[in-house]
């Protein structure tokens, strides 16, 4: 049988047109963008174009975007790179419980450095208020950072309004945003944001892993992770890596095209008939996470009486791919901490199913997955002696 | 490609044979392993011959990862017919050994079956002395 792949968030396949674009820069013009010589030049030329597709994208700068190797290189330069940039002894950073490792983790490297930390409360549905940002300011507060969408739930944050908040009350605070799984499906207009920082990903949106970028504002202070050849304008130092940084490119032209833009309302209608069928055939299931603030790829339900690992685990023998929620649960037995900042009991945040679809998903792939998902709660509520 | 479970763990997660509760256990354990929060229970019965402890049956329900669910199927496996203090013998490595492996961050999974033998002989010692 086919198999059903339904973890778009872990990963995306290559987009045949975006292979067709990386390919000539895998085999004949592997030029070095540093060199003088004409194959140097044209591979900095593809870079450059590159740049600009971004740029337009996010309607900034060309010279605003930096190529990383990953978005969570990205993460890393816009928490640490800003924060280690400020001459203010006491610097004061505000994220959220529910980020992404790439950015708790540098955070967690700041308050080791004795840089404070404060983590705005999210609701019920993973939401942040407005109300808790205008509370978490202060005035030695250099850098806000909130995911635009979040990886496990899809809840969509009010980025816009916030870095309105955020300017209003001092222009000079930095506002980061990571954008990883927001860039296929929102608004990413960094000005209509307000956003000073931004991050994305090549492999999450049908490009190549191992590439990332992040928008710096113009006049931004940042200092490096990775000093050396001074690429990246002194940013991030290494040789481009050329092929990945127009697959990129062409990843998000991509998206551009208005074909996408339709099947982005196809994947919204698939995803709500696919919330409304389980919650209606599995008894004791509900869903993590808003209904409204809600990237139209993301479900994520939770299961009483089950664990999460073991569906997959069991959706796996009958080929669907799905996942229990971060890509990283593999190397962490913790309950997602997306859950339990939403206020889950561990028990419940123990037994969620992530599963995120794709422009190749199907109805006949959801079809099956409604047939496939329901006797496999049904065994594993048996296994675990769960009473409905 | 090596998947990341082998095919025994997955044949026991997916059939388990001990699966279910004893009506009439002499000996119930309840643990939940602190790792992961995952929980199990498990019953025996004992039947005494010639002054020796023979574990007739067992049964468990486990609330847990797929490793979890067939180390628990598989310890009831290795410790039926067994006595009491042979089962007791058994260890993680045992039950390891069996299933063919574990990921390394699913070692602690079989510890739980293992805990879960323990705290039903005690409570089935208990319930004997009475
Ligand atoms: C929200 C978010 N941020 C960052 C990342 C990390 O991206 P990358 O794999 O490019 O490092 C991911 C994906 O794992 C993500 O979902
Ligand atoms: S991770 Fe919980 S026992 Fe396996």
């Amino acid at each position: 049988m086919a198999k059903i792949y339904l973890d778009y968030a872990a990963t995306t396949p290559l987009n045949p047109n975006v292979f067709k674009a990386m390919l000539p820069y895998l085999k004949q013009d592997f030029g070095n963008t540093s060199s003088i010589h004409s194959l140097g030049q044209q591979a900095l030329g593809a870079i450059d174009e590159a740049r600009a597709v971004l740029a337009d994208f996010l309607g900034c700068d060309a010279q605003e975007i930096i190529f990383t190797g990953s978005a969570t290189e990205a993460n890393n330069l816009a928490v640490l790179g800003t924060v280690q940039a400020v001459k203010n002894k006491q610097p004061h950073v505000i994220t959220t419980p529910i980020e992404h490792h790439a950015v708790l983790e540098p955070c967690r490297e700041l308050e080791k450095q004795g840089v404070e930390v404060s983590y705005l409360p999210v609701d019920k549905e993973g939401l942040v208020t407005l109300a808790d940002v205008k509370k978490a300011l202060k005035p030695n507060t250099v850098l806000v950072s909130i995911m635009y969408a979040n990886n496990e739930v899809g809840a969509i944050q009010p980025i816009q309004e916030i870095g309105q908040l955020i300017k209003k009350t001092s222009p000079k605070i930095l506002f980061h945003t990571d954008a990883v799984q927001a860039v296929n499906y929102l608004d990413c207009n960094v000005e209509k944001l307000g956003v000073d920082l931004l991050t994305l990903s090549a492999h999450k949106i049908y490009g190549p892993k191992g590439v990332g970028a992040l928008f710096v504002k113009n006049g931004i202070l940042i200092k490096p992770l990775i000093y050396g050849g001074g690429q990246e304008a002194g940013l991030r130092s290494g040789t481009e890596n050329v092929a990945g940084i127009v697959g990129l490119a062409s990843a998000i032209k991509e998206i551009q095209n208005p074909k996408h833009k339709i099947q982005n309302i196809r994947t919204r209608q698939f995803r709500d008939k696919l919330i409304k069928n389980i919650l209606k055939i599995i008894p004791d299931a509900h869903l993590n996470g808003s209904l409204v603030h809600r990237l139209p790829n993301n479900v994520n339900i939770s299961f009483r009486g089950v664990e999460g690992e073991a569906i997959v685990i069991a959706l796996d023998q009958k080929g669907i791919a799905a996942s229990t929620g971060s890509a990283c649960s593999s190397k962490s037995l913790e309950p997602s901490h997306v859950l339990l900042a939403m206020g889950f009991s561990e028990e419940e945040a123990h037994g969620s199913l992530r599963i995120t679809l794709g422009r190749p998903t199907t109805p006949k792939d959801l079809e099956r997955l409604l047939k496939v998902l329901p006797p496999i709660i049904q065994k594993l509520r048996q296994i675990s002696g769960y009473q409905l | 490609m090596k998947p990341y479970y082998s095919k025994q763990v997955i044949e026991h997660f997916l059939h388990p044979k001990n699966l279910g509760k004893l009506k009439d256990a002499d000996g119930v354990g309840k643990v939940g392993n602190p790792a992961c929060g995952d929980v199990m229970e498990l019953f025996i019965k004992v039947e005494k011959k010639n002054s020796k402890e023979i574990i007739k049956d067992i049964k468990f329900y486990t609330l847990g990862c797929a490793a979890a669910i067939a180390t628990s199927d598989m310890a009831c496996e290795l410790v039926k017919g067994k006595t009491i203090q042979e089962a007791l013998e058994i260890n993680y490595q045992d039950i390891v050994g069996e299933l063919g492996d574990l990921p390394p961050i699913k070692i602690h999974c079989s510890v739980l079956a293992r805990e879960g033998l323990k705290a039903a002989v005690e409570d089935y010692r208990k319930k004997s002395k009475k």
